[in-house]
């Protein structure tokens, strides 16, 4: 009772002592009343605290007859509980919930109907088709409202009862019900039954030739046709004269039912956005957001301009005041205005001082509005922003820290005329010396080189300086990286790319990846001063290291620079395009379809439905494959689909590195791109994309193997045959994805992270050369 | 739309849960818990919905409650989470303070309330105002504290060591002993003069050299939430101007073997209250009226029991605004030894 008894398990039936069940049943049989009562709150008591009970059913239902509406209701409770347990002996309640359907007093007979219909008991459905025909037209609305919903349960249970009785008809004339309650619950019941007549059929396409259990036959053979709610326009003017009358919650059964509606023409959309539009001001958030889905579905068809402006002024004010919610909320409508923004960067504009992180604000909701903000930096407020991100690099959360450092990088890399101030930023925090502040700042830096080439060279020694601070990996490579890139201007590049070439045997194999690519470059800008370097670290890479993409790479840059070193410099020195920051998350058709989705999980998580729900049996294939199959959706869908599914970083969604492999392909684009290239880019897709990478990489391989089956080369050595040069380019791809993802690109970073998966095939392959 | 509705404590231990829909099993609940653990020690910023296995939870935290709400379906998260919100406020308005003793005491109305707001995953109603058309409270724990002692009787010879133990939470945890059973958090322990102070607080250990005869070895004060050891209910039917009904039930909420003695229960009735009438299933009645209330006394009250008494009294049809006052905030008493 008090809950302090020693943990149980589940259904343990030892732990709930003979004697008590012995007791409770007599008490439950007692002449008198209120010990009966008193014994049946026991029985729930129990079953609170997870006890089974189930032995007692026959007693407990002989309390079900009783003019005391709670011990009715406890009774109730316990049937729904333990229905499922005695599918024997639910029949005997058949008759006291018949009778209660009929009661003179409406809250009984909603009772009864409400649990009648989720007893998940087949002996109970079959009494149900005439008390449930009877509670649908019952005069008291409170009884129609729930009996609404019950038809949705049963569709779910035996949906040929609702087919028979014409349950569902009776929902589409309760849309036009005088009671608002009562609308809104048949538009609920009505959407739910169309969206698990959706999942039923689309369960049924994908498993055709599932074999059936030849005793569940006669339960759900028969083919149910598709119980669809199409709302037609007479029902949209029912929906949009009961949106004023309804209660908060009914009101957002039909905005999400006006989100589904496909508008007949442009007059109708606005009619349905200008009605829709005064419920930005209800106090109910989950109004307000889906005042906002509707509107954005529905302004795709508006034409008249002066409309949409009109709406996307309106949508501010509620957005911004959902910021003062509970945190819970907040965050919510966080990751929604993070899409609406995408799609609408105007809507908040004048708001990033609303965002600003308070102090007390739990991380999730600090990071997404870090997101946010940046999202909104423009050159009017970008001076408070910096100041704003500066005193966040300075708290005590060292993940928010590393996440404020990250901003000021991507406002830099957003607003050009910002940057040098950016960059400002970014040294006086690296002048702190707090140690993450700095990987994190050396990191950014990183970045607005690749944006801005050239720009703050004045910056470098400052980084140099701070090498002995770098022990994460990340840090490490970026700072290679820039050495490597400005090698032919800092002085002792040979010196610093020394240090870490002493270190090559135990630095991960991000840092190799680039110390290897970094030395190649300054060996490239300074020949004379960097033979012996060179040499050296091309030898430690194929000799020492296990890790098939270090080894692979070194030796590309050896026949290389070996063969022909003019191609070397043209291929390793070429100039890429700069980076960009993303104004979208996710594709266009994706942004689209999740807008339609607002205040759902999926606008939440950033991701379309079928790829959360299922229990994850939807795996790229399958999902492509459905749209192929359900949905006439255009290719990019699909596309993006596939992407969001793979990329399983892309919630993470200004993080540079998962643009990457986009600006690969914009490279591979725009560079003329010799023969050969296409197919191993391929690979490298599917690389990144694969469950198991090391098969793909094993096939990667031995392709280029395959073309290119020469002795190991060495500088000395001159081969200059046709196919190690189409090997170099073929393989040139790895090298390029690698300089621009090479600070964990996916790539690298999965053969990583299993070595000693990785042994095997670098074993195999020392054996083929 | 949401299929299992649950509150947790923050252990995760679900104290009470109810199943809307039947697409996710309710045993999904205990992995909330350990799935939270995960992100904690992965570094994964934990956030108010998330998606595990095709089950997606959501959750808000109240006090030292999780309040869950797990769907398969891609429901409509500020909905849910709103109605989580709702959810807590209307418990508030019925309990007060919602914790885990209150959401445990009042396990039936939650039911009931649980019944009201949600059908089959869809909020229905959430004003309280609404609901209490619906679900009515009976009365509740305001405040609840345990004034105790442990008196002892010596009759050692010589002059030994004694050590006493107990289920001191304090002690449990600075030792690191798991927390096993029933451990209670005592405050304002005050000690007799032979207990060794400095060794208490030191190892929470309380060790003395006891006098003879019979003294009082320790006091102290619990204000962990308990439940009531006897239970009071009481309806007053006021009948404007002429006379006013007393139902006091009363009910022994501790073993069946133990009995509580001496039992005197103060009601208290309007000041000018006139022509008593008393009829109780046990006990007897007496009017007070130099306290403004009458007194049940019952020699003994028995485990589990439970007994009726009903009063009666006249009332001057002319009254001042002050008796009601007066009447509202006494309250009732109880007595026993």
């Amino acid at each position: 009772m008090n809950g302090r008894a020693p943990p149980r398990k589940g259904k343990s039936p030892y732990l709930i002592s003979g004697g008590e069940n012995f007791e409770l049943r007599a008490e439950l049989n007692s002449e008198y009343r209120d010990r009966r009562a008193d014994a049946i709150k026991r029985v729930i008591a129990n079953m609170t605290v997870g006890k089974d009970v189930s032995g007692l059913f026959p007693d407990v239902l002989k309390n079900m007859q009783t003019e005391d509406l709670e011990q009715k209701k406890l009774v109730y409770l316990y049937l729904m509980n333990y229905a499922k347990t005695q599918p024997e002996l639910v029949i005997l309640a058949v008759n006291t919930f018949v009778k209660d359907t009929a009661d003179q007093n409406p809250l009984i007979r909603a009772l009864a109907i409400r649990t009648m219909s989720t007893l998940r008991a087949e002996k109970i459905l079959s009494y149900l088709g005439d008390p449930l025909s009877r509670c649908l037209r019952d005069e008291n609305p409170y009884v129609r409202k729930t009996a609404a919903l019950c038809v949705a349960k049963v569709y779910e249970l035996k949906p040929e009862l609702c087919v028979d009785y014409g349950f569902v008809d009776v929902l589409r004339d309760l849309v036009g019900d005088g009671n608002p309650m009562v609308v809104a619950n048949a538009v609920t019941a009505l959407s739910d039954i169309h969206e698990a007549s959706i999942m039923a059929a689309q369960s049924a396409a994908q498993n055709p030739a599932l074999p059936r259990d030849p005793e569940d036959e006669d339960v759900s053979s028969p083919i149910i046709p598709a119980q669809k709610f199409i709302i037609d326009s007479a029902t949209l003017s029912k929906l949009l004269l009961a949106l004023n009358e309804c209660s908060e919650w009914g009101r957002i059964a039909i905005l999400n039912a006006l989100a589904k509606y496909q508008a007949t023409g442009v007059e109708e959309s606005e009619q349905i956005c200008e009605r829709v539009m005064p419920q930005f001001q209800h106090s109910n958030g989950a109004v307000v957001l889906g005042a906002v889905k509707v509107i954005m579905v529905h302004m795709r068809n508006v034409e008249k301009q002066e409309l949409v402006t009109q709406m996307i002024r309106k949508m501010a004010p509620p957005l911004v005041t959902l910021i003062s919610s509970p945190p819970e909320i907040q965050w919510v409508a966080l990751r929604n205005i993070n899409l609406l923004l995408q799609k609408r960067p105007d809507i908040l504009a004048n708001e990033m001082r609303v965002f600003f992180c308070k102090y007390n604000d739990p991380p999730y909701v600090k990071v997404e509005k870090l997101d946010v903000m940046v999202r909104l930096a423009s050159e009017r407020n970008v001076d408070t922003l910096l100041g704003e991100l500066k005193e966040y690099a300075s708290e005590v959360d060292v993940d928010f820290v590393r996440k404020a450092v990250k901003a000021i990088g991507q406002t830099a890399i957003k607003i050009e005329s910002a940057a040098p101030k950016c960059v400002q930023v970014l040294l006086d925090l690296i002048q702190t010396r707090v140690s993450y502040v700095v990987q994190e700042g050396v990191v950014v830096i990183k970045d607005i080189f690749r944006k801005y080439p050239h720009s703050y060279e004045a910056v470098i020694p400052t980084l140099c300086s701070n090498l002995d601070e770098l022990d994460e990996p990340e840090a490490k490579a970026s700072l290679i990286w820039i050495i490597g890139e400005y090698a032919e201007k800092i002085e002792n590049a040979d010196e610093l790319l020394g240090i870490f070439l002493d270190t090559f045997k135990e630095e991960s194999y991000a840092v190799q990846l680039q110390t290897v690519t970094a030395i190649v470059k300054l060996f490239l800008k300074k020949p004379d001063h960097a033979q012996a370097i060179v040499q050296r670290v091309l030898q430690t890479a194929t000799k020492d290291s296990d890790n098939p993409d270090v080894r692979d790479k070194a030796y590309v840059y050896w026949r290389l620079l070996s063969t022909d070193p003019a191609a070397a410099k043209a291929v390793v020195l070429s100039v890429r395009p700069p980076i960009s920051l993303p104004t979208t998350t996710v594709a266009p058709a994706v942004l689209d379809e999740l807008l339609s989705e607002i205040s759902s999980l999926a606008s939440v998580y950033h991701k379309p439905a079928a790829t959360f729900i299922g229990k994850g049996r939807y795996g790229v294939d399958e999902m492509s494959k459905r749209r192929a199959d359900f949905d006439e959706a255009d290719t990019s869908t699909r596309k993006a689909l596939a992407t969001v599914v793979a990329g399983q970083k892309s919630e993470n969604l200004l993080d540079f590195d998962t643009d990457e492999p986009s600006i690969a392909d914009t490279s591979i684009s725009t560079n003329t791109v010799p023969a050969g290239y296409a197919p191993s880019s391929a690979a490298i897709a599917s690389v990144a994309a694969a469950k198991n990478p090391l098969d793909e990489l094993m096939d990667l391989f031995s392709n280029s193997n395959l073309q290119a089956p020469t002795s190991a080369p060495t500088l000395s050595v001159t081969s200059p045959n046709q196919a190690s040069v189409a090997a170099a380019a073929a393989a040139s791809s790895p090298f390029d994805f690698d300089v621009f993802g090479g600070q964990g690109s996916s790539s690298a970073s999965q053969p990583a992270n299993k070595p000693p998966a990785s042994q095997k095939p670098s074993e195999d392959l020392l054996g083929l050369f | 739309m949401a299929s299992v509705v649950a509150v947790l404590d923050l252990k995760g231990k679900s104290l009470i849960q109810r199943s809307y829909r039947d697409d996710v099993s309710p045993t999904y609940i205990e992995r909330f818990m350990p799935l939270i653990l995960d992100m904690e020690e992965e570094n994964v910023t934990i956030t108010p919905c998330f998606s595990s296995e095709g089950i997606n939870y959501m959750h808000i935290r109240h006090n030292n409650l999780y309040l869950v709400a797990l769907s398969k379906r891609n429901s409509n998260a500020v909905e849910i989470i709103l109605f989580l919100h709702r959810l807590c406020a209307v418990l508030t308005e019925y309990f007060k303070e919602v914790e885990e003793e209150s959401i445990r005491d009042n396990f039936v109305i939650i039911y009931e309330l649980l019944d009201e707001m949600m059908d089959f995953g869809y909020p229905q109603t959430t004003e309280s105002k609404i609901l209490q058309e619906f679900v009515n409270a009976a009365g509740n724990v305001i405040r609840s504290e345990i004034l105790g002692a442990v008196k002892m009787k010596c009759y050692l010879s010589g002059m030994p060591e004694l050590r006493l133990g107990l289920n001191d939470k304090v002690m449990f945890e600075s030792t690191g002993r798991a927390n096993r059973g029933k451990s209670v958090e005592m405050e304002d322990v005050k000690f007799h003069q032979c207990v060794r102070l400095a060794r208490f607080e030191n190892d929470r250990t309380i060790s003395f050299i006891p006098p003879d005869g019979e003294f009082e070895l320790m006091s102290y004060r619990l204000s962990t939430p308990v439940k009531p050891l006897i239970w009071v209910e009481a309806a007053v039917e006021n009948h404007r101007g002429s006379r006013v009904e007393y139902m006091v039930k009363i009910k022994g909420q501790f073993k069946r073997r133990s009995t509580a003695n001496n039992v005197e229960i103060y009601v208290p009735v309007p000041d000018d209250a006139d022509s008593p009438k008393f009829r109780a299933s046990v006990g007897t009645v007496v009017y007070a009226p130099e306290k403004s209330a009458f007194v049940w006394k019952i020699k003994q009250l028995g485990g589990a029991k439970e007994y009726l008494m009903r009063a009666h009294f006249g009332l001057p049809s002319v009254r001042s605004g002050k008796h009601f006052s007066s009447a509202t905030y006494a309250r009732i008493e109880i007595s026993f030894s």
